[in-house]
Formats: structure tokens, C-alpha cells, sequence
């Protein structure tokens, strides 16, 4: 079962960055495009039940990606909606991402201040 | 005797571009996969240990999250995850060490504009877009799903 879990991990979350690479290579978008594309795709598959699914099959094979940022966001909203009401809508979504946002802030403040880039 | 000149690099140029290798696309899919694939594997693996601690699934993300950024704010301090993304492509730039990656590279980038206007504010070039639509996309679809319960 481990061993599974690790390998379909693999599969599709190599099969989600071959996206990427592909609309990479073939459409002019940037990465940041496609960063932005994937966490708004993310969120609209999550929204129509769609990314559930492939996380319980792939685990961090579809949440350590992008879209599973986006998908983050959109269940910790439909949470709070369910917990609290209107008021969750603007709660939701950070509460759920809070540990990942807060670490690349604080993380990466502090590589830039001891680092120096090369060359 | 310009014009002729200008003619023959014309004519290169069109020569040149017919032979000009299409980009590798298997070869870029290939390696995107494979590095894609391996740190959501390490992500599996950090997963995992934290639900062996006793976590659920659910309670396990979040710190995760935490350790993949800190793996990636440093590789990326040390100058070894660009190396990497130089062949990886997408496959170091989806996952998310590749979003801790695109806050971490411009900040040290323009650490020398000073810590408000260069680490400050370079440190969302990329990220703050991310944030912007995610969140956005989150309220609609928090608006949608409020309206239909």
C-alpha cells in the first residue's frame, strides 16, 4: 500500500508538471502564467469536485503541485461557508493555506537576507 | 553593396530557421516528469512521516507545506534548485518548491534595492499574481457554492 501510494504519487504529479512543460513549449506563456493558470484550474476543478478525487488516489502527487494550492483554497472556503456562513467565504482560503504562505514568506525572507545570488 | 548584404543575411536567417532544432519536447517532458514526480515523492515521504506522528491526512498538509518551502528557500539560497530548473523546466516550477522558488530568487536578486522596495516588494513578482487570482478564483467559487446551500 506504501509503496503504491508513493508511486502513483509519481505518476501524477510527473503528469501534472508535463503539463506545464508542454505549455511551456508549444504556447508563449511564462511561467508565471502557467503558475497562475494551474492555481486557478486547481481551484475550479476543486470547485466542481473534481480534484478530490485525484488526491485521494495520488496524495501529494496532487497536492505538493500547484493546483493542489488552489485546491487548498477553495475546500478551507467551502469549510468555514459550512461552519460559519457568508463570513467563511473571506476566511476559508488563507485559514487552509496559512503553513505554506507564511513558511515562503518567512523562509524566503530570511535565504534572501544570509544569501547573495551567484555571479 | 549593403542592400546585397542585407539580402544575404535575409536569406541566412531563412536557411537558418529551416534548420533550426523545434524545441526538445519529449526530452523536456521527459525530465519535467521525473523531477516533477521525485519531489512529490519527497513530499510523500515528509507526508508521511508527519501522519505517522499521529496526524490526519488533512492535519499533515500544512506543515508539509512547511518543510518542502524551507528545502526550496534553501536549495534556492545556495544557487543548487536554478541549477536544477535549468533542466527540469516545468518540473521544478509546479510543484510547490517551485512557487517558494519564484519568492526566494527575486528577492535575493534585488536584495540590493534595499529590504522594502527590493526584498520586500521584489519577493511577489511572481507569487502575488499566484495569491491575487487564487484567492479571487476562492471568493467566486465561495459565492457561488454560499449561494446554492
Amino acid at each position: 500500500m506504501e509503496v503504491q501510494g508513493y508511486i502513483f504519487a509519481f505518476l501524477i504529479g510527473g503528469a501534472i508538471c508535463v503539463v506545464g512543460q508542454l505549455l511551456m513549449d508549444l504556447t508563449p506563456l511564462t511561467p508565471a502564467h502557467i503558475l497562475v493558470l494551474f492555481v486557478v484550474g486547481g481551484a475550479i476543478l476543486s470547485g466542481l469536485g473534481l480534484y478530490q478525487p485525484l488526491v485521494n488516489i495520488a496524495g501529494a502527487g496532487a497536492t505538493i503541485p500547484l493546483p493542489g494550492f488552489g485546491h487548498s483554497l477553495v475546500t478551507g472556503t467551502i469549510e468555514d461557508i459550512n461552519k460559519m456562513g457568508f463570513v467563511g467565504i473571506f476566511s476559508g482560503a488563507l485559514r487552509a493555506t496559512a503553513s505554506g504562505v507564511m513558511a515562503a514568506v518567512v523562509f524566503g525572507f530570511l535565504a534572501a537576507v544570509i544569501f547573495n545570488p551567484k555571479g | 553593396m549593403e542592400n546585397q548584404k542585407k539580402q544575404y543575411q535575409q536569406k541566412y536567417e531563412e536557411k537558418y530557421k529551416k534548420y533550426k532544432p523545434s524545441p526538445p519536447l519529449i526530452k523536456n517532458a521527459l525530465w519535467a516528469f521525473f523531477v516533477g514526480g521525485i519531489i512529490c515523492i519527497i513530499g510523500q515521504f515528509v507526508q508521511n512521516i508527519f501522519i505517522e506522528q499521529g496526524m490526519t491526512i488533512k492535519e499533515a498538509g500544512g506543515p508539509t507545506a512547511v518543510v518542502m518551502v524551507f528545502i526550496s528557500a534553501f536549495l534556492t539560497g545556495i544557487g543548487v534548485y536554478d541549477e536544477i530548473g535549468q533542466r527540469a523546466g516545468a518540473g521544478s516550477i509546479v510543484p510547490i518548491t517551485g512557487f517558494a522558488n519564484s519568492i526566494v530568487a527575486p528577492a535575493m536578486e534585488f536584495k540590493r534595492e534595499g529590504y522594502v522596495f527590493g526584498i520586500g516588494a521584489k519577493m511577489f513578482v511572481i507569487a502575488g499574481p499566484v495569491l491575487v487570482y487564487g484567492m479571487v478564483t476562492a471568493f467566486i467559487i465561495g459565492l457561488i457554492y454560499w449561494l446554492r446551500i
